[in-house]
Formats: C-alpha cells, structure tokens, sequence
C-alpha cells in the first residue's frame, strides 16, 4: 500500500517537473512573440513609401534648349531642371496664394527635383515628352496615408495643414496617391526628412566594423587558445591569464569604448566616429568570446589523436597544427560567428568613439565616418518625427535578421564540419 | 666460438617512474631481443603500460611524469639529453589500447607519417608505402577499393590494423603495443595475433596485455610486472610452465590479478 502510494507521488512528482518546463517555454515563447510582432507590425511600413503621380512634362525649352537641339546626355546632365521640376511639383493640384503653393510643394520629399531628374537620365528618348512619374512624398503625407496622423486634432497641432489635407483627398480621390517599395530605405544614408533617410550607410559601417573586427580578433584568439592550450606550462602565470580571459568575456562593453577612446583616439590618434576604431574595439570584446570557445573545443578533441601523431613521430606542433587544431575548427568557428553576432549587436562602446554620429554619405573605406546599424537604431529612436518610428523598428528588423542569418551560420558550420573520431 | 643467438636491442636499467609524489615503477631492469615478442603481463595498475610508454618517451606528453634511469635502445640511451624524440619515435612505433585512427581517410592515415619525415619523393613511391604497409598489416585487400573512405569508419579490428599500418609505415626498428587487442572480439584479436606473428622477422615487437593466453601464444619471452616492480622476466615457456617466484604463479593460475 505504502509503495502504491510512493509510486503515485512519484509520477505526480514527474507530471509537475514536466509542466513546470512546459511553462517556462511558452513563457520565454511569448515574450519572443511580443518583441517580433512588436518590432515587424512597427516596422514592415518602412519598406513601402507613399508616391503621388505627377505628370512632368520633359519640355526642351524649359530645360533651356532650343526645340530643334538634340543634346547630348553630358548637356542634358548639365542643364537647369528648376522649371521643370517647378512646373511638375505645383501642378498636380490648382492653387490661389503663395501660402497653398508652399503647401503643395511641401508635400513631395525632398528628393523629388533628383527623381525627376534622375528618370530623364535613365530615359533619355523621353526629352520633349510628358510622362507621368510617381514622386515619393513627404514623410507627413506618407505617415497620414498610413494612417498614423490622427485628423481631428486642430490644426495648428498637426503637421499637415488643412489644404494639404483637402489635395490629399482629392489625390486619393483621383488615383493618383499610390504605396511603393520604398528604394531609399536600404540604399540611402541617414536624412534629416524621414522619407528619404534609409540605413545604407549604417549597413556599410556595420560590415566594416564586423570584417575588421574579424580581421583582427580571429587570428589573435586562435594563437591564443592554441598556445594556452597546448604549449603553455601548467602554472601560477597560465592560470593567471585563464581567469583573467574570463573576467573580460564578462567585462561590460563601454569599459571597452573607454578604452578605445582613451587609447586609440587619443593617444593614437586615430579617425573619430569610423568603422576603423569600431571594428577595433568591437575586436576587444569579441577576443575572450573566441578565445573560450576555441579552448572549449581543443579541450574537447580526444587526447588519443594527439598520440596517434606523436607516435608517429609528428612534432607537437606539427600534431597540434596536423590534427588537433582541424578538430577544434568547427567549435571554434561557431564561437567565432556568435561573438561577431554579439559584436554587431552592441551600441556602447561604438557611442563612445563617436560613431553615434550623423553621417549622410555612405562609407566607402572604414576610415570614412559611419554609423552603425544598433547606433542608426538608437539616434531614429531619439527622433520626434513619426516617420523615424518606423524607421527604427524596421532596422530593428534587419539587424535581427541578420542576427539570426549568423547564429544559423554558426549552426549549419558546426554541423558541416564536425568530424566523428570514434 | 660464440654464436651469439639473441641480439638485444632494448635494455632498460634501474627504469623508474614517478608521477608527482608517486613512484609507479620501481627500478626495472630487463633486456628486449631484436626479432622477438616480448610481452608484459600484470594486473591492472601494475605498471607495464607506463613501462612501455617510456620505451619511445610517450610519458614527456604527462607534464608531472619523471623517469629515472636509462633504457638503451642500439646502445643508446634515449634518455640522453642529445636524443630527438621526434627522431626516437621514427625508430620505436606505437599501437594503442584503443584504435585511434586520424579522422581522415584510409589512404592519409597510413601516408601521414612518411609525409611528415619525407619519405617518399614522389606519388608513386608514396602509394607504394601506402600499399606495402598496409600489405604488411594484412589490411590491403580489404580496402584496397576504398582507399579514399574514413579510416574511422572501418570495424574495430580494421582500424587496429590500419594503426599497425600507419606505424609500420615509417619502417621503425621497434613496435609497441599497448594491449592492442583489449577492444576487440576473438576474431579480430585471432588475426591481429597471426599479424604479430609475421611482423616479428622485420621488428622487434613489445606487447603489453592482459591476456595470459596471449602472452603464451604470441611472446618468446614474458615479464611479469606487479605493483610496479618487474616481478619476472624469463622465456614465455618458462614463466608459464615453471615460473621461480610464486607471485607469477599465483596470478598465471588465476589466484589473483
């Protein structure tokens, strides 16, 4: 009787222990939930843009030629679009004063002169024509016509006055408002106006960032771990440095950017605000991560290998480099790519040296001035505009996906390269 | 005039192994013939695999373990301060208790070692290395089709032989097995048996097992090891027919061990 009834509390026990897990999973499940619905409801706008259809009329007088010329592309590309572009921006809907025709124009980005421009240079037999071109708007009738901007707020609260209403109206009455992918988003650097800021430039300095911070880390860790591991003596001095590695896996990241910038900036003087000194000092931090982890995997490769090759009369370098080290690649690799994964996460210690910064070119070497993609999220997310809100959950989006991208990366390496010894 | 029938090749004096504070061999002292088995019986712990491992300094890996002593190899002392070890292991190769192929293929398992001390000038003469070890450790016409496969994923008895043949592939003088049937069934252990038998006329073979009945099939001379001192050493004949100290009686008859 008494086993009975120790047997049931047993398997109660088991059931409780069971559901315990269960909940702890849906937990963590539900919050990941949250974050992504959060983050992609937020930020899947940013990728589309509202345009409105403008009828430009590519009239060789206007653009300062004779109507019998043919000019050649270099002309075209020197000449005065002003009328043109004049002539399209404010004739998509009638006006009575001054006041009405700033509205109207305010309500195109203010790229759309480039745009105008841009499509006669890819199109040039439209010279002398009219064509009809979706111009992307202002990040105020882009923001209403996604019904982000409440309307019955008084006026002189919103961003939108009352005739730009009235021609929004009639536009979307007309056809003519029209939700496009939005090209700016991944190509364009940072903007003042929301509508045309995108975060290819951030996207650059974070690639910069991360090769450097390959380039430097990778080889230093391995040499590390490989002469910690297989060579260094046994002793005070090695335990030392062992537990000194881990204290500084565990440092907090702005230690690091006061270290680049007191070191690297102002000792060495090195170029603020670039994926130079970033990629250093995201190097710093990542070093310990890769260092554990190629220790890890060195630990775990079977000491009978390494005797097979000393037996044969491999040196221990030679057995090291022949054949553990090959071993240990696979661990050592995923390490690698999570501690790059973390390392294009941070924002810290890129805050510090000056990579918070607004830069609008986009970086071509890594010593130009950049942002990068954590630091573009958090400057957006400082901006008033709604048009930046957005913006910021769609960046989100992409350094989570590429987040994701370099853990599977990390995953599928394990597996591709892991060898069975036994 | 003398006809000198047993050359020695191996002569371990006053061998003695501490590791740290312990001491796991006390004072050995024994002679191997060339072109002979020599195995080393004993309990577990009793010191003739630390013994055997001194024979090509595979003990300098364990960074606490000091040998004492000296054993000649030719005449040498390989203990000398002037010996490479990488040199010493060329000469005195290893099989070990587990088979412990390179994860790698069939082929570069046994072309490792003459890659790495150069061998062999050419492809060609490399296959040739390749096929006569493996020829020699009776393997060849097993993988001769499948040179290219894992070396890890033959059966347990293949990958033994296949580390034979990796170790005879540097033509050493001596070969040393650490029991290198105890992972292995009977039929396996039966061939790689007949193998020491053959490789005997080319290298001096030394054999550390657990298996009386193996010592007395494959050995010409025996020693018996007991709490790390070298109880007996004598001809296979004589130590299981008519052993002089009682303790090798004992534990040949079963009593203990």
């Amino acid at each position: 009787m008494n086993r009975e009834i120790r047997l049931k509390k047993r398997y109660a026990a088991e059931q409780r222990f069971k559901l315990y897990g269960v909940i702890s999973i849906l937990t963590a499940l539900f919050f990941v939930g949250l974050l992504l619905f959060k983050v992609f409801s937020g930020g899947a706008t940013a990728f589309i843009k509202t345009t409105i259809a403008v009828e430009v009329d590519y009239n060789k007088e206007l653009l300062g030629f004779e109507a019998s010329q043919i000019p050649s592309m270099e002309e075209v590309k020197q000449a005065d679009f002003y009328d043109v572009t004049y002539q399209a921006a404010t004739g998509f809907y009638k006006f009575s004063n001054d006041a009405e025709e700033k509205s109207i124009r305010t309500m195109l980005s203010g790229r759309y002169e480039q745009e105008i421009k841009n499509y006669l240079l890819n199109n040039p037999d439209l010279l002398g024509k009219k064509e009809v071109l979706y111009l992307t708007t202002s990040d105020d009738v882009d923001q209403l016509h996604k019904g982000n901007f409440p309307r019955d707020i008084p006026e002189e609260r919103r961003r939108i006055n009352n005739f730009q209403l009235q021609v929004y109206d009639a536009l979307v009455e007309q056809g003519k408002i029209k939700t496009k992918y939005n090209n700016y988003f991944l190509t364009n650097g940072d903007s003042r106006d929301a509508e045309i800021a995108g975060v290819g430039g951030s996207m650059m300095g974070s690639f910069f960032s991360i090769i450097i911070c390959l380039i430097l880390a990778f080889p230093i860790a391995i040499l590390a771990a490989v002469y910690l591991e297989e060579f260094a003596p046994k002793n005070r001095t090695t335990e030392i440095i062992e537990i000194n590695i881990n204290n500084l896996a565990a440092v907090p990241s702005i230690v690091f950017g006061l270290l680049a910038l007191g070191i690297l900036l102002n000792t060495f003087g090195l170029p603020r605000s670039t994926s130079l000194v970033g990629g250093i000092t995201l190097s710093l931090m990542t070093l310990p991560t890769i260092i554990i982890a190629c220790r890890a995997s060195l630990k775990a490769v079977p000491p009978s290998i390494r005797e097979a090759a000393l037996a044969v009369g491999a040196s221990k370098v030679q057995t090291t480099i022949h054949h553990v080290v090959p071993l240990a690649m696979p661990g050592t690799l995923s390490g690698t790519i999570i501690g790059l994964a973390q390392a294009l996460g941070e924002t810290a210690p890129l805050l510090l040296i000056g990579m918070v910064a607004f830069v609008v070119d986009i970086p071509s070497v890594p010593t130009d001035p950049s942002a990068s993609l954590p630091v573009q999220i958090y400057l957006w997310s400082e901006q008033a505009e709604r048009g930046f809100v957005e913006k910021t959950s769609a960046t989100i989006m992409l350094l989570i996906g590429f987040l994701i991208i370099m853990n599977s990366l990390a995953v599928w390496a394990r597996q591709k390269f892991e060898r069975k010894w036994m | 005039m003398d006809v000198i029938m047993n050359e020695e090749k191996i002569i371990a004096k006053d061998v003695s192994v501490f590791y740290g504070e312990k001491q796991a061999l006390f004072d050995v002292n024994l002679s191997i013939d060339k072109n002979k088995v020599t195995s080393l019986i004993g309990p577990s712990g009793c010191g003739k695999s630390t013994f055997i491992r001194c024979i090509n300094r595979m003990n300098d890996v364990i960074d606490i373990c000091k040998v004492q002593g000296a054993i000649e190899i030719n005449g040498h002392n390989i203990y000398d301060k002037s010996v490479d070890v990488v040199k010493l292991r060329e000469k005195v190769g290893m099989v070990f208790q587990k088979p412990n192929p390179f994860p790698k293929s069939i082929y570069d398992n046994v072309a490792y070692g003459p890659t790495i001390h150069g061998l062999a000038n050419n492809k060609t003469d490399m296959d040739q290395i390749v096929e006569n070890s493996l020829k020699k450790a009776a393997l060849w016409e097993e993988v001769k089709d499948r040179l290219n496969d894992a070396g890890t994923g033959l059966s347990g008895g293949q990958q033994q032989r296949l580390c034979i043949a990796r170790a005879i592939s540097i033509n050493p003088e001596v070969i040393l097995m650490d029991e290198p049937c105890s992972a292995l069934d009977p039929i396996a252990t039966a061939k790689i048996e007949d193998l020491i038998g053959e490789l005997k006329e080319t290298f001096t073979i030394v054999i550390v097992t657990h298996s009386m009945s193996q010592a007395a099939r494959v050995s010409q001379k025996t020693g018996f090891f007991h709490l790390g001192k070298l109880i007996e050493f004598d001809s296979t004949d004589k130590i299981f027919k008519n052993p002089s100290n009682s303790m090798t009686q004992d534990y040949i008859t079963g009593r203990f061990g």
